[in-house]
């Protein structure tokens, strides 16, 4: 695409500016070439994609009203996967219909211990059928499968699990209080972990005893249809879970429905305004979990090379399509231009390609629009005077896809150390002493998550209370667990997910 | 020296991190060619080793044998080295004097360390004397554990001159050195007296613990930074408990994505090793006719750890 700079080129360009990030003259370097080829390594389990998907309403496969049905392609070839029903809002309305319905005569009432069962039957059945998702998710979504392998569809049945065990333990979620389902909850979840923010949004509504009306993003619903298909084997009670595919209108529809008692949302910080706003004169509850711009706070005392591994885990992981992405570097001074060329030498060994190969490391970008968007954030960085690198590696010459990338030289006032890019691109900022460093991972509107390398104990206690970040990792980067709740600060949302405090959030107190 | 956390000087590593890091590399999923190009340059690593009471001559002259000849399939390169005892090095080189395997011999009161260094330094010199063309010394534990690092390095630096023209392969013995911030301390302790070419090594195998994935890649990257500080390449040696090709593969992919194309060859990389050598030979039957044999079909020269 539009960023394709031959990295000797972006050297050579700098030759004359006097302070030099990484390579530096006549000193010894690493070969990293070809000399032990992997050779292609694909996983050929069968994804069972159909050719075309319904809506999933009331335990049953519904054509649209409207019989119109839109593409979803596989990013990484440009080529068909399936069709999706384009859901309209006449379909929306017979969606939460049948979620009241369920809420009603079936889910509301049904003792937690039996809820619970189906949950766990869900949880196993999306284990049984872990490879068969995992491939589903790669064609579909773009990411590598070494990663919907490895932690997408895991974590998404280790949901289901977790909160399985909370159905019949919910008098004792709140000690000293009573607890309520809400009711028919509306859901709306973002392409970067189709299957697993689907995970994360119903386990916890169906553990509550809330019935739900979800919406993948349009394009990755495949795992979603996927999975309605599961809800039947597990014969889960008809129209306690509902999904209705589509785009924008299809979500305002649903974000918008008079029905909906709580509004659940993960995407854009933009998309979530729109949501309050539509949602401000109502009573409706809300949980947004929006946008970041994660800041990775690297002391010089930090375990070095693991640090190099968090941040590269923190940035690249799932083509940096990560809304807790550590996006923003902030190194030390005194360790920055080892640092940096630390980073760009492991950036050589990562490898750019087709999500199916096991060995990928970086996958295909979501979308044309999405990749669009990187490329123009990137330009905004270069024009702006930050420095680009790049690692030499080949892309496949169709599809989505962008190279890791890194820029240095960056100010707090750049696009790119502001605003989300949700692609494969770092910024790096320096810090001369701590309190400089607390002030500029603060400095940004978004507070989702942080993370903080250093050997010193007491500074992590005291970077973990100034951040205003929802999490704040430690020698590591994006790590979760069902049992340790997410969320974010100022326009990075409110409300949590996962653990006690996610559950509470689709309960009613009293 | 004063006393102060030895990771000051020479960095830190979280545990946590490294045990993930290394987790990644055996998720590498190596096919066909590449499988068989892993195997083929893992078979020319081998340090062909027998380090036991009851060897003999007739054992050494076995073990030499086996290494000249891996196995029946002329496409099989011969190991790297076969490493031995000093007193069975005249035996070996009777079997090896026209061929271009070394002869690696432990010495400096092997395993243990555990006599004085004057002593320690005659049987590096009597190594050599009789023919040895590389020594696996081992560092002095007890000194390092007490903090005495600049002793630590005044045995290897003396270790080194006794050694001449001889390779020298320090053994940290990772396992008596309880944590890898340690770990990466006595590599660079060793490597600020080492000479290009020569060897860092994990373990002698006698002690409990031997190489694993996650201390090897702390040696791994203890000599990326040297070799970028400094230039001087330093060699890596993994030793016991690495008996399955998998394995083995594993390792190769961790110098490959650490170190390099430059590693990938038996002057930088060995495995210390003696069943594992039988395993790549299996593997490499299997790749290239479709079917494994029976463990009985490969000669058996070297079982030892």
């Amino acid at each position: 695409m539009a960023i394709t700079l031959d990295p000797s080129e972006n050297e050579s360009a700098s030759k004359d500016s006097k302070k030099k990030h990484g390579r530096r003259q006549g000193m010894p370097e690493l070969i990293f070439g070809d000399l032990w080829e992997y050779d292609p390594a694909p996983e050929t389990a069968d994804p069972r994609i159909r050719q075309r998907y319904d809506l999933f309403i009331g335990g049953r496969f519904i054509a649209p009203q409207s019989g119109e049905y839109f593409t979803s392609i596989n990013p990484a070839t440009e080529q068909p996967v399936t069709e999706i029903a384009l859901a309209n809002s006449a379909d929306v309305d017979s969606a939460y219909m049948a979620a009241q319905l369920a809420y009603e005569t079936v889910w509301r009432d049904m003792p937690g211990r039996e809820r619970g069962k189906y949950i766990y039957r869900i949880a196993r059945l999306l284990q049984d059928r872990a490879r068969e998702f995992a491939v589903a998710e790669s064609i579909d979504g773009g990411k590598p499968i070494r990663e919907s392998r490895d932690f997408d569809v895991p974590m998404a049945a280790a949901h289901f699990f977790y909160h399985a065990g909370w159905a019949d333990k919910l008098a004792y979620v709140a000690p000293g209080r009573t607890v309520e389902p809400i009711g028919v909850v509306g859901q709306v979840i973002p392409w970067n972990f189709p299957l697993l923010m689907l995970a994360w949004k119903i386990a916890p509504a169906l553990a509550a005893g809330n019935c739900v009306v979800i919406k993948p993003a349009e394009t990755t619903s495949a795992t979603a249809m996927k999975f309605a298909e599961l809800l039947q084997e597990a014969e889960l009670p008809d129209g306690v879970v509902n999904i209705v595919t589509g785009a924008g209108e299809t979500g305002a529809a649903l974000t918008g429905h008079p029905a909906a008692r709580k509004i659940a949302f993960t995407g854009s910080t933009e998309v979530g305004k729109l949501i309050m706003r539509q949602l401000a004169e109502r009573g409706t509850r809300m949980t947004m979990e929006l946008g970041g711009k994660a800041a990775n706070v690297v002391f010089e005392d930090s375990p070095i090379d693991q640090a190099v591994e968090g941040v590269v885990n923190g940035i690249f992981f799932n083509q940096g399509h990560v809304c807790c992405a550590g996006s923003r570097l902030l190194i030390q001074e005194s360790i920055a231009d080892s640092f940096v060329h630390k980073l760009q030498q492991r950036m050589a060994s990562l490898r750019v390609g087709d999500p199916l190969d096991k060995n990928t490391d970086i996958g295909a970008i979501n979308s044309r629009e999405q990749l669009d968007k990187i490329c123009n954030l990137v330009e905004s960085g270069v024009a702006e005077g930050a420095k680009l690198y790049q690692p030499a590696c080949s892309l496949p010459s169709r599809g989505f896809f962008f190279r890791p990338t890194l820029f240095t030289e960056v100010t707090q006032s750049h696009r790119i150390a502001r605003e989300e890019i949700f692609g494969p691109v770092l910024s790096i900022l320096t810090f001369r002493t701590m309190d400089e460093a607390i002030e500029k991972a603060n400095n940004t509107m978004y507070g989702l998550s942080a993370g903080v390398w250093t050997d010193k104990g007491s500074r992590i206690l005291r970077m973990a209370a100034e951040l205003k970040a929802g999490v704040v990792w430690a020698n590591t980067f994006n790590k979760f667990d069902p049992s340790s709740p997410f969320g974010g600060y100022k326009e990075s949302g409110f409300g949590r997910e996962g653990g006690r405090q996610g559950l509470l959030d689709y309960l009613e107190l009293s | 020296m004063t006393k102060h956390s030895i990771a000051d000087d020479f960095g830190a590593v979280d545990r946590v991190g490294i045990e993930e890091r290394v987790a990644k590399f055996t998720t590498r999923s190596i096919k066909r060619k590449s499988k068989l190009w892993g195997l083929h340059t893992a078979v020319s690593m081998v340090d062909l080793t027998t380090l036991e009471g009851k060897d003999t001559p007739g054992k050494v002259a076995s073990l030499c044998q086996k290494a000249r000849q891996p196995s029946d399939d002329a496409t099989i390169p011969p190991v790297a080295a076969v490493c031995i005892y000093p007193s069975l090095i005249k035996e070996a080189r009777k079997h090896l004097a026209d061929s271009p395997i070394k002869i690696a011999s432990v010495a400096t009161a092997f395993p243990s360390g555990q006599s004085s260094l004057k002593v320690r330094l005659q049987e590096v010199k009597y190594a050599v004397n009789a023919g040895a063309d590389e020594i696996d010394m081992v560092i002095n534990r007890g000194l390092f554990l007490s903090g005495e690092y600049d002793a630590v390095q005044d045995e290897i630096a003396a270790v080194v001159e006794a050694c001449g023209d001889a390779t020298l392969k320090v053994i940290l013995e990772v396992s008596e050195l309880e944590s890898y911030d340690n770990v990466r301390a006595a590599s660079f302790i060793a490597m600020q007296v080492l000479r290009a070419g020569d060897f860092i090594k994990t373990s002698t195998g006698k002690a409990g613990g031997s190489a694993t994935l996650a201390n090897t890649q702390v040696m791994l990257e203890a000599i990326r930074d040297f070799y970028l500080d400094t230039g001087t390449p330093i060699g890596m040696k993994p030793a016991g408990g690495i008996r399955t090709a998998k394995q083995a593969l594993h390792y190769l992919v961790a110098v490959k994505e650490t170190l390099g194309d430059a590693w990938l060859n038996s002057s930088r990389y060995r495995f210390g090793a003696s069943s594992l050598l039988n395993d790549l030979l299996r593997q490499i039957h299997k790749e290239k006719h479709g079917a494994y044999q029976a463990p009985y079909y490969f000669s058996e020269a070297a079982e030892s750890y």
